[in-house]
This record gives C-alpha cells, structure tokens and sequence, in this order.
C-alpha cells in the first residue's frame, strides 16, 4: 500500500494513471482496505458501546454563516470525553460538525477533508459547495451498514457559497439524505432542544456577533435539558466550538472569545436561567 | 528473421539520454531559488491554466520542464503518492526527500528499461523548512539521478547558462523582490547573450512561503501583486514583504 515497497521502488501504474480527481476513487482503485466503507462488521448482539458526540448546531446570517459544536462525548450514560472537538474545517470556505459515532465521524471527517483538498490539488481549482456536500453525502452512505447496527454518523455541513456569495447549510440523515436548511440547523442528541431555542431567537438580520451568542445560547439550551451535551464550563474552561466562515475564509473563535461570548450567556441566566423572552404575539 | 544489429549498452543509454535531453531543452527555463521567507519558483509560461509549478502538500512544491503530458502525470502521480502517505501516518511523515527518492526510481527505472520510452522531463521538488537551513531543494534529471541543490537552481533549455548566472549572483537572505528580479533577469537572456524582455503575463510565479499562517504554504502570485514586486525600486529595507493574501484560496485565483 505504501508507494515505495513494491519492488522496483517506482510509482506504481494507479499513481500515474490518469483520470480521476477524487482521492476516495484513487484509493478504492489502489488500496481499497483503507476506505472506511468497505470494512464488515461481525454480527454483535444489540447496541456497543462507543464514544459518542452530541449536539452540533449552524445559523447563517447575512455575510456568513456560524457552525458551532459542544464538547462532550458521552458512551451510554458515562461521560467519556469531556473537550472533544467535533467541529473541524473542510476546507478555506466551509466546515463540518459530526454527531454520533466519535471515532468513525473523525476519520470520515479526515477523509472527507483529503477529499476537497486532493481536487483542489489536482484540478487547481475548488469545488462548488453543492459538490462538497454532494461528496460528504456519498461518505454517509458509505457509512450505511455500520449505522444500521449502530454506529451512525450525522454531520452538519456548513460554508461559504463562493458563486451565490452566501452562507448555506446542509443537514443530512444516516442514509446520506442531504437537505439544504434555510436560516439553521441542529443535529445530535441535544438538536430538538437547541432547534427549538434558535427558532425563537433567529431573526434575518443577525450580525455575525449575534449569530454567534445565538448558537452558544441555543448549545446552553441544550446541555440544559440533554444529559449528553455539555454545557460551557467555566471552572476547566472548556468552551463551545464556534467557527464563523465568511468571505473570507474560515475562522476559529479564538478560547477567549469563546468564552466572553459564553461567560456573557452565562451571565445573563444568572438572573434568567431559561435564557431570552421571545414576544408572545 | 534478420539479426538486429548490435548496439553497444553505452551507445543505447547515451542515445536515450540524448533524446531525452533534447525533449526537455525545446521547453523553456524555470528556476528555484530561495529566498528570505521561503522559496520562490519563477518561470516563462505564456499560459494562465497549465502550470508549470503546483503545490504537492503543506510545504512541499513541484516544478516541471519538458513534456507537459508526462510531468502532469509525474504531478499527479506525487500528490497521490503524499495524501495517501499522510492519510496512512500522519501530516508531517511526507517530506520532499520522500517523494524525492519515489520520483526518481521512477525516472530511472522507465530511463533504463529499454522497452519504454525515457521522460523527457526534469523536476525540481522542494520543500520549505521552518527556517532558512531547513530548505530543501531536489532536482531530478530524466535519469533518476537525484541532485541536492542549495541556494538557486534552473532546469530546462538554458539552465547551464541560467544557473552559473544566478550562482554568482545568488546571495542568502534576499527579500522576494530581490529574488524575483534576480530570476527573471536571468530567464530573460538568451543563449546568444543577449536579453530579452519577459512581461509580467508571461511569468509564472509562485511561492512557499514559511510565514504563511495556513498550514498549506504553497501560494501563487499572480495579477497585481506580482506587478507590484516586479515594480519594487529598489531592494526593500527589510528583508520581509510579506505575501499577502490578496489572492484567496492556497492556489490564489486567476485575475
């Protein structure tokens, strides 16, 4: 599998065959084992056990959009990590956040950035982002034998649309079912909770700092009444995930950011614990 | 069956090599040089979309003379071989001396294998350290051979020519408006000696530039910027004009 040990040490025929600009073509031609999809799983008697990630949650707002994640991963009702990193960029203009299976998500995450950046690489140009999430649809479904014991992978897709110029994202289910989501998104446990949050919170106008306390109020909402989702916590400073990408690119909000934005939530709960009032009427 | 007449093996192999010699001198010049902040690759090139230099992975660049059709693939080949490698370990286990040493048992085994016809091409492939002693430059010949380069290097038609020219002038530490004009100062005489304007359209330049926050360092300059370094009066005081990303995206956009 590795270039340099076939026997005359040249680049083996599939490395100079021309073609194909995907990597996940060029290694179900080449070395088809490391393809997460092809693996088999024995027969196993109900659920196993395994890491899991929560909550991931995504606004746009006019210039951009947020994507943002919690960090705890949970293992049945055990806390199995408590700063998990579920929320990764794909690429200069967009961003993935995975729920379920933690170990699976992060190699299919590694893969799926190999994937942009090899076309990128090969064609000298990047891909639309309908052709990204197009691509990460076909890694789920890859995925689909695994999930059907189990061991899941949804993630959140999110990113720049260079052509349209506007933030988008895009949902998916186990069976690789991609949707576009207009204005926001949640998947993972904690998702119905912080849903409901960012639906009475979201308004069309948000300013890029707005959309960022909304995910992070929408993720408290979440760890408040979802035992699998993490709350920000103050005491090990372990703070939300939160990535803005814009025209500009992608961006990490830097640890103190993240946790002026959270502190400032956490603040105001103080005296409201539900959080914001949405008008009645 | 007539007897095929005997050709001594030092005959064949100086044959192969004169073909091959000949294919790569009929592209044009490029050069490789480092500079201050990384290492920049300047060429002749009249077109915009098939490129010469291209990125391979986070510090590692590639440049090509001769035959396009068979250095693409050479190209291609590389990137496979250093995203499967960093998809097997990890980011940091591709290094240029890797795809170096791959690139040229490649080489030199279609170059000796009389069944096949030798590559007319020649390849630089370097990679960027995190200060100047950490560069890397490799040449590779259509041979196979391997030659570890320091400071400055051409391959192509001219290159003896170009690379004792810029091995005089060459010095450590040049800002990339310095480098830059150095290069094309030296792509722009002709055999004969005499010189020959090169405009800013004809250029292609890139650079791996250590500063660079990404970790992909592999940028190229083109439009506006690379007129404003050409422009550069005089050598900039500090050694350090920055690239700035005007152009997005690692492979910058065409304007």
């Amino acid at each position: 599998m590795e270039a340099n040990t076939r026997s005359t040490g040249r680049l083996p025929a599939a490395f100079l065959t021309p073609g194909s600009s995907s990597f996940m073509d060029f290694l179900a031609e080449h070395s088809p084992e490391l393809l997460p999809g092809r693996r088999t799983l024995p027969a196993v008697q109900g659920a196993i056990e395994v890491p899991h990630g929560t909550t991931i949650v995504a606004t746009t707002f006019p210039g951009g959009v947020v994507l943002a994640g919690d960090r705890r991963a949970t293992m049945g009702n055990m806390i199995a990590q408590r700063d998990i990193e579920k929320v990764f960029p794909a690429d200069e203009y967009s961003a993935v956040g995975i729920a379920g299976t933690a170990g699976l998500a992060v190699e299919m995450v590694k893969l799926f950035q190999l994937e942009l950046e090899h076309f990128e690489k090969v064609e000298g140009t990047q891909l639309s982002l309908e052709g990204k999430a197009n691509r990460l649809s076909t890694m789920i479904r890859s995925n689909l034998g695994m999930a059907m014991q189990g061991l899941a992978v949804v993630p959140l897709f999110a990113g720049w649309d260079v052509d349209r110029e506007k933030g988008r994202i895009f949902s998916y289910d186990v069976t690789g079912g991609r949707s576009e989501e207009q204005g926001y998104a949640a998947t993972g446990s904690g998702s119905l909770f912080a849903r409901g949050s960012m639906k009475k919170l979201y308004r069309e106008d948000l300013t890029e700092q707005q959309a960022v306390t909304l995910v992070v109020q929408a993720l408290y909402d979440a760890a408040d009444d979802d035992s699998a989702t993490g709350g920000p916590d103050v005491a090990r400073r372990i703070y939300p995930i939160v990535t803005v990408i814009t025209e500009d690119g992608f961006r990490r909000l830097t640890e103190a950011e993240a946790s002026d934005v959270s502190r400032a939530v956490l603040e105001r709960r103080m005296d409201r614990p539900d959080g914001p009032r949405a008008e009645l009427l | 069956m007539s007897t095929p007449f005997y050709v001594s093996p030092q005959q064949a192999m100086a044959d192969r090599a004169e073909y091959a010699r000949k294919g790569i001198a009929r592209g044009r010049s490029l050069v490789v040089m480092q500079y201050a902040d990384g290492i920049v690759f300047v060429g002749e090139n009249p077109s915009r979309a098939l490129h010469k230099f291209s990125e391979i992975y986070d510090r590692i660049g590639f440049a090509a003379a001769g035959k396009y059709n068979e250095y693409e693939n050479l190209r291609i080949g590389g990137v496979r071989y250093a995203d499967l490698r960093g998809y097997t370990y990890d980011r940091d286990d591709v290094t240029a001396r890797g795809l170096a040493n791959v690139y040229a048992q490649t080489l030199g085994t279609i170059f000796s294998s009389a069944g096949e016809k030798p590559y007319e091409v020649e390849l630089v492939v370097a990679e960027v350290g995190s200060s100047p002693e950490g560069d890397q430059i490799y040449r590779l010949p259509h041979d196979g051979s391997i030659v570890d380069e320091h400071g400055s290097v051409a391959v192509g038609g001219n290159a003896e020519q170009i690379g004792s020219f810029l091995d005089q002038r060459h010095r450590d530490g040049m800002s990339l408006a310095e480098a830059l004009k150095l290069a094309v100062q030296a792509l722009s005489r002709d055999t004969n000696g005499s010189e020959r304007e090169i405009p800013a359209e004809r250029l292609e330049v890139a650079v791996l530039d250590r500063t660079r926050p990404q970790s992909r360092k592999f940028k190229r300059i083109v439009g506006r910027q690379l007129a404003r370094l050409l422009a550069a009066r005089e050598p900039a005081t500090a050694p350090t004009d920055a690239v700035g990303d005007e152009a997005e995206g690692p492979e910058g956009s065409e304007e």
